[in-house]
């Protein structure tokens, strides 16, 4: 059992320490403490699954990966209704919009700000026909929920080419349990 | 179906801006296939629906011959971000970071600066840590006090798509999936940070929004 529980952290990494050395040298166990001290500067950053990758212009991809959530709307709605529209034929003409009732700039409105919503309060998913957003479940088919917002148009049935890549589920079977991930293979 | 024409458009597009479509693989110039490369984010209720569970995915599309090799970089923190009032700051934060074999995690803990730079929060009283899990062993997890539970090591990329198809479609190349489709991930591996956490250390109900963010010393 590896707990820490209501002890300071150096203490109990002084104690685990202290536990792989052979003998009572303290200075080995100060020696092997783990150095967790500086400052960790943003590189990447990901709320929901493709969304850098489909509505940022290769220009601005690391630029919207250190914008800060808060601030994405200001800078990038625009660039990802222009994109959208100049993408799908769903969103060509004006008043179109996806099943879930959105026009171009409720829809990108609402992915510019790159958080996952989450419910804490019952099922989980990206999308199951009834819930919306509320989580992300390994299972969700989120790419073809995905297409089907960005290319099915009012009613999913536009453009069906395009709005469903007919992979609907990982190559290996995940867990019922912790950690829930399929092994390597 | 409304004004196909477009569609035969799309090409152009996608060589004005590289369009390129996964979860966040290679998602932008500055990471891509380096070790601070996020894959993936999950969150969803765990199997005890009393808890929630987080997966933050990092260096993704890894064959399993060089999954023995691959591991986790100890100057990269990866930060999971939970904002509970609804204004899209981190009101707390989850830590994850390597050591010498061992992924160590701090939090649900207030960061001591919201944003773009972090210190690691060496003082929160909700810690823990697990043995890096290597290729070919049965999955190490550790369970704290608190309730948390704790993995990090290689797993199988959980994400599918015919990414494939998709890439040909917008080069022009093709015009449409094909079904079947083909998963471009099938077979290649990622590694993984999976944390699971009560609900009520991390707002109790309601909704959150959360996120993961890679930072490098």
């Amino acid at each position: 059992m590896k707990t820490i529980k209501n002890i300071s952290v150096a203490f109990a990494l002084s104690f685990l320490a202290f536990n792989c050395s052979s003998d009572d040298d303290n200075n080995i166990v100060e020696n092997m403490e783990p150095d967790f001290s500086g400052t960790f500067m943003q590189q990447d950053q990901m709320g929901r699954p493709a969304v850098n990758t489909v509505f940022v212009s290769g220009s601005s991809k690391d630029d919207f990966n250190v914008t800060i959530p808060s601030e994405q709307n200001a800078a990038f709605q625009s660039m990802f209704q222009a994109n959208l529209e100049g993408l799908s034929p769903a969103f060509a003409n004006a008043g179109d919009k996806n099943a879930l009732q959105q026009d171009a700039a409720t829809f990108t409105g609402l992915l510019a700000t790159d958080v996952l919503n989450v419910s804490l309060d019952g099922t989980t998913t990206f999308y199951d026909g009834t819930n919306v957003l509320t989580g992300r479940n390994l299972t969700d088919d989120v790419i073809t929920v995905e297409l089907l917002l960005i290319f099915g148009g009012e009613d999913f049935t536009e453009n069906p080419q395009f709005s469903n890549d007919n992979v609907s589920a990982n190559d290996k079977d995940f867990l019922p349990s912790f950690p829930y991930l399929a092994s390597p293979w | 179906m409304k004004n196909l024409k477009r569609v035969l458009g799309i090409g152009v597009v996608a060589a004005a801006s590289v369009f390129i479509l996964a979860a966040d693989h290679i998602d932008a110039p500055a990471v891509q296939g380096g070790t601070s490369d996020i894959t993936d984010f999950y969150a969803f209720q765990a199997e005890n629906t009393n808890n929630l569970v987080f997966v933050a995915n990092v260096q993704g599309l890894i064959s399993p011959s060089a999954t023995a090799d691959a591991a986790f970089d100890e100057s990269v923190l990866v930060e999971i971000n939970i904002d509970t009032d609804g204004d899209n700051i981190e009101d707390m934060v989850i830590q994850a970071i390597p050591r010498d074999g061992k992924m160590y995690f701090f939090g649900p803990v207030a960061p001591s600066q919201t944003g773009l730079n972090s210190t690691i929060a060496t003082t929160a009283t909700n810690t823990g840590w697990v043995d890096i899990t290597t290729y070919g062993e049965a999955a190490v997890t550790e369970t704290n006090a608190m309730g948390m539970t704790f993995f990090a090591g290689p797993r199988d990329d959980p994400f599918f798509m015919d990414f494939a198809q998709y890439s040909a479609i917008i080069a022009g190349t093709a015009d449409g999936f094909n079904d079947p489709g083909a998963d471009t991930f099938a077979g290649s591996n990622v590694m993984s940070i999976v944390v699971e956490v009560p609900k009520s250390m991390i707002g109790g109900s309601g909704t959150i929004n959360t996120w993961v963010e890679s930072k490098k010393k």
